[in-house]
């Protein structure tokens, strides 16, 4: 890749008076695997999965494994439908399709990692949300996409996307911090600008940590990613207006990587500490995979 | 440093609900599926770690058994891969293994029977995150490759030569080398050869190479 950091990444797009998604476009041609073309193609393709992972269980509320997840991405369109909604239609769109590709996910039906599948439902949240809302077409989001591919980029080149490794802060925090950037660039903001957002994206989901209920990606994933969304579009509006974070993005990253290696094991995805912790958590794992005396007991199946 | 691309952030497009459980699974399985070359009468995984831990939750058994069926991460048939299995009159098994401590908490062995026994194989996968998988084990063999590249894996006699024979064939054709490892059996006697190359390597090559009795088998994966 053309660029390291996010420091050279603003100074590449300086230099070359290119936008994030523009130098990423050309980073990923230069690994040689992909044309221009071939690179704008898939991910127009990989676009359109992302927009049915959220349509489909809007349309046809889906049951989670459990029972956890049972259409609350549809409640919330209903509640938007019938003009009874708090947040403005942007930020409900966010949150509601969001939440709609988490159900999409648990139900083994098909998303698009982003940069996981149980951070998957922040990007198309905020994306499809700012097409309707925004009336952006499909080549203004393609140019997201990219922008939000570099961000994500940076954090599994130079910390980590994985709970397990670094907490929730890696999954929906790169999620989020990803997204918040391709809104920066979408509505006509500065690289520097997107990756301000970013930073301030990070620093907001900082000591996150990764606790599902049973050890599923359902709760609380759906909400967090609902959570994520709004950030992200919280982090770009700060941004547009004018407010840059102190701490750079490169600071920031590091800092989310260094606190994520600190944090102790039961809070990295293994289903020991936090939500999963509680008794009622664990009542769920107890509900849903019976108590851990049985679970124990040697199965198979023929 | 690893090469990471586009479609390695915002990427794979899969049936959930987990990257590393759900379409590391399937890939794991499908290159097993790939290495045999031949459509499975009977499967058996043994799962380790945190697969035997959490794989019906993450619905890692239906990825697995998709995967020996052939179908990729997004192929929402993984659904319903119990029915399509029984409905090929694919025979297939889950061990957990609780016992075992393997390196890597995202393990699963699996064995592939076709031709009413005659042919088997033994392959350990790692899943590694974001959908990422590695053979760790072939046979009796440790290895070390994704599957993700044209891969060439040779079977041949543990004598001086050998390898600097198949590789001026691959020159030959032009064919680029980007790794190759070699791993030695127990026994001494014979050895495997695992080639990766970003071209694709043609049916002609592989026939050039088998002409050799020191060349005891191959299997291409692309």
């Amino acid at each position: 890749m053309a660029f390291s950091s996010g420091e050279e990444l603003i100074r590449l797009c300086e230099a070359e008076g290119i936008s994030i998604s523009e130098a990423m476009l050309r980073a990923e041609v230069e690994r040689g695997k992909q044309n221009r073309e071939e690179v704008l193609d898939f991910a127009r393709k990989t676009l359109e999965v992302m927009r049915k992972s959220y349509q489909e269980p809007l349309e046809k509320p889906v049951k989670s494994i459990g029972g956890i997840m049972n259409g609350e991405g549809h409640k919330l369109a209903q509640r938007l439908k019938n003009g009874e909604n708090l947040c403005g239609p942007l930020v409900t769109k966010a949150i509601a399709y969001s939440m709609s590709v988490m159900e999409q996910n648990s139900a083994m039906g098909c998303v698009v990692a982003a940069p996981t599948a149980g951070s998957s439902g922040v990007m198309p949240g905020v994306f499809f949300a700012m097409q309707e809302e925004r009336g952006l077409s499909d080549d203004e989001l393609i140019k997201g996409f990219l922008c939000a591919g570099a961000v994500g980029y940076l954090y599994m080149r130079n910390a980590s996307v994985a709970g397990a490794e670094a907490g929730c802060q890696a999954e929906i925090g790169a999620a989020s911090a990803m997204t918040a950037a391709a809104v920066v660039e979408m509505c006509g903001g500065t690289p520097a600008q997107a990756l301000s957002a970013s930073a301030i994206s990070i620093s907001n989901l900082l000591g996150l940590v990764c606790d599902p209920i049973a050890g599923l990606v359902q709760y609380p994933c759906q909400m967090r990613n609902a959570m994520g969304a709004s950030n992200a579009l919280t982090c770009a509006e700060i941004v547009l207006s004018g407010t840059m974070g102190i701490v750079p993005f490169d600071e920031m990253l590091d800092t989310m990587y260094k606190i994520g290696k600190d944090m102790p094991s039961s809070l990295r995805e293994t289903a020991l500490g936090g939500c999963a912790a509680t008794p009622t958590g664990c009542k769920w794992r107890n509900k849903i995979f019976g108590s851990k005396e049985s679970k124990d007991g040697k199965e198979s199946k023929e | 440093m690893p090469d990471i691309g586009l479609f390695d952030v915002i990427g794979p497009w899969m049936v959930g609900p987990s990257s590393s459980h759900t379409a590391g699974a399937c890939r794991m399985a499908s290159t097993a599926l790939k290495i045999f070359g031949k459509e499975p009468e009977e499967v058996k995984f043994t799962l380790y770690g945190s697969f035997a831990e959490t794989y019906r939750g993450h619905g890692s058994d239906k990825a697995l058994l998709g995967g020996v069926m052939g179908f990729d991460t997004f192929d929402i048939r993984i659904r319903d891969s119990f029915e399509l299995a029984e409905k090929r009159g694919l025979k297939y098994r889950f061990i957990e293994d609780h016992e075992t401590k393997t390196a890597h908490p995202n393990t699963v062995r699996i064995e592939l029977i076709a031709d009413g026994g005659e042919s088997r194989l033994v392959t350990t996968a790692v899943s590694i995150g974001g959908g990422k998988i590695k053979i760790i084990r072939l046979d009796e063999v440790d290895v070390n490759f994704t599957g993700e590249f044209p891969t060439l894996i040779l079977k041949h006699c543990n004598v001086p030569g050998v390898i600097s024979y198949f590789t001026g064939i691959l020159s030959d054709y032009s064919v680029n080398i980007s790794s190759m490892r070699c791993y030695a059996e127990p026994d001494g006697k014979t050895s495997y050869s695992i080639i990766e190359s970003e071209q694709p390597i043609g049916s002609e090559i592989i026939k050039d190479i088998r002409s050799n009795k020191l060349i005891l088998n191959s299997i291409l994966i692309q």
